[in-house]
């Protein structure tokens, strides 16, 4: 099975053949993948080196010409290091373009935790009007990027080496997987094999995102509707990134709300994924217990 | 007139053996900034791009109120988008907003802002404030509109002597020369106000970086078109425009 930076390249090197309004900014990251589109399409496949800031304001250039841009690094080097080029050069100046991460929040443990971006998504949070969306899946993530590509709006696309099973059909709101009473889960993206396995035979609602923002606050309050307004938010990335979102969905009911995720504290270890995921709480025997010790209190 | 060889040959004839007085149009300009400012005179800091905004707008850039949505347009981007009195008053005297939202500027309801904003100032193609944004913005417009099949339109971005050290602008200037990015054209006002200046001047870094580069008299309307005007075939451009030292 490819990636999901690989489907990433595959995905972008055809669109960049049918729509011509799309360009592609990189800053070294994944270069090789694109040598076939740079060939192709030398305009509009633009590397400018190792440099992030450069790589969001040439984004935000080529959309004040009416182009469409993507842009793509590390999520440590797209959003963490030129975050005012990102708040500043599309939002302010009113134009809107794609940003597409790969390394997420422990893809590349034996990296250390330069390359480590749990907080990408609450500073995306600090802005207005970008969309988010977390694939679980390559196929998921295919869909997404196509979707992103032929929009207009600011979308950022958070990609892992961090992949579930088997793919589902990918919707702008958060899906029903399963129904309960004792309190509703929300799985992001590649965290749903691990929520699965956490809640088996537990009587709980089971949500799946792969888009948080805009975060689909409907579909949490119908969650309650038929199940303990107990709510349970698995995410890949900083822990309680999406508490305030539910909490503000939830506002006219009493409820409450464990943000489960990646902590801030930096555990300074390297090793694999696995281990990552363990050392989190985020493995599977870890968040069962979490989970059943905060829907029992 | 808009073809670009005749501009050059005006250059180099007529224009420079009749100079203009640019009197009566500074005149006019410090009468417009006196509605933002309240003064009579404005100091030579609040001037500093003054003249050679006046210079691009009135001789250079092929964009009017009129044109402003085309694609074709010449883009000017004001990335120093401290003390843009001197950019307000050149819009309003080129028709770009009547003169009278100048008494507004900085007003709560104001679409003038002491930093501008692309949304609310007709003429500004970028928000700026944030030093360091205007030039990487503006490779990237080359980049799109080359993109585009758009090789005649030309891209102008100002900033300041001192808004170059901020390192986004030495990501872009590095990248631009190599890649020969000839629509890119930077005006660099220089009133010495970088603290630690620029030991063996400006123009030494855009030309070590591979662009066409000069220093003028920033003052001199004759001396700025002509840089503005000399080609600098496949590299990008660079005029750096002296000014009286801010702390003079």
């Amino acid at each position: 099975m490819d990636t999901m930076r690989d489907r990433f390249i595959s995905t972008t090197s055809r669109l960049l053949d049918d729509d011509p309004r799309l360009a592609l900014v990189l800053a070294e990251i994944s270069r090789d993948g694109f040598q076939q589109a740079e060939r192709r399409h030398p305009d509009r496949v633009i590397n400018v080196g190792i440099r992030e800031q450069l790589m969001i304001g040439v984004g935000g250039g080529l959309a004040l010409t009416g182009m469409r841009p993507v842009m793509h690094t590390f999520a440590s080097f797209l959003v963490e290091r030129p975050f005012e080029q990102v708040k500043l050069d599309f939002g302010h100046q009113g134009v809107s373009g794609v940003l597409v991460s790969a390394g997420a929040s422990y893809d590349w443990p034996a990296g250390g935790f330069t390359h480590m971006s749990p907080g990408d998504v609450a500073l995306l949070d600090t802005l207005d009007g970008w969309t988010v969306h977390v694939p679980g899946h390559p196929d998921e993530a295919e869909a997404l990027l196509r979707r992103a590509v032929a929009g207009d709006d600011l979308v950022y696309v958070r990609l892992s080496l961090q992949s579930n099973a088997s793919a589902r059909p990918v919707s702008p709101g958060f899906t029903t997987l399963r129904e309960g009473r004792d309190g509703v889960v929300v799985a992001v993206g590649p965290m749903l094999d691990n929520v699965l396995a956490a809640t088996e035979g537990l009587d709980v609602t089971l949500l799946y995102a792969t888009t948080v923002r805009p975060f689909d606050a409907e579909a949490l309050r119908r969650a309650v509707d038929g199940a303990r307004a107990d709510v349970v938010l698995v995410e890949p990335y900083l822990a309680g990134t999406s508490t305030t979102a539910a909490n503000d969905a939830l506002a006219e009911t009493p409820h409450r709300v464990l943000g489960l995720g990646v902590s801030r504290r930096e555990l300074r270890t390297y090793g694999s994924m696995e281990e990552h995921l363990r050392g989190q709480g985020l493995a599977p025997a870890a968040l069962r217990e979490r989970v059943t010790a905060f829907l029992d209190h | 007139m808009t073809n670009t060889a005749d501009r050059h040959d005006v250059a180099g004839t007529a224009d420079a053996l009749d100079p203009r007085d640019p009197g009566p149009d500074l005149d006019r300009l410090q009468r417009l900034m006196g509605l933002m400012t309240g003064d009579e005179k404005h100091s030579p800091a609040a001037t500093s791009t003054l003249d050679a905004l006046w210079v691009l707008y009135d001789r250079v850039l092929r964009v009017s109120p009129e044109s402003f949505g085309d694609r074709g347009r010449d883009r000017f981007l004001l990335s120093k988008g401290h003390g843009p009195m001197a950019y307000y008053a050149v819009l309003a005297a080129k028709g770009f907003f009547p003169e009278k939202l100048l008494t507004g500027f900085g007003s709560y309801d104001s679409p003038l802002g002491h930093h501008p904003d692309r949304t609310l100032v007709p003429g500004a193609e970028i928000g700026s404030g944030s030093l360091g944004h205007g030039l990487p913005l503006a490779v990237g417009s080359v980049l799109g509109l080359r993109a585009q099949g758009l090789t005649d339109p030309r891209v102008w971005v100002l900033i300041g002597d001192a808004e170059l050290d901020e390192g986004s602008n030495h990501e872009a200037l590095a990248y631009a020369g190599p890649a020969g990015l000839e629509q890119l054209h930077t005006l660099v006002i220089d009133n010495s106000s970088a603290t630690y200046g620029w030991p063996g001047g400006i123009a030494s870094r855009f030309e070590a970086a591979g662009w066409s580069a000069e220093t003028v008299d920033g003052r001199d309307h004759e001396a700025l078109y002509a840089a503005f005007t000399a080609p600098h075939p496949g590299r990008p451009r660079a005029v750096v425009a002296r000014v009286e030292p801010k702390s003079a």
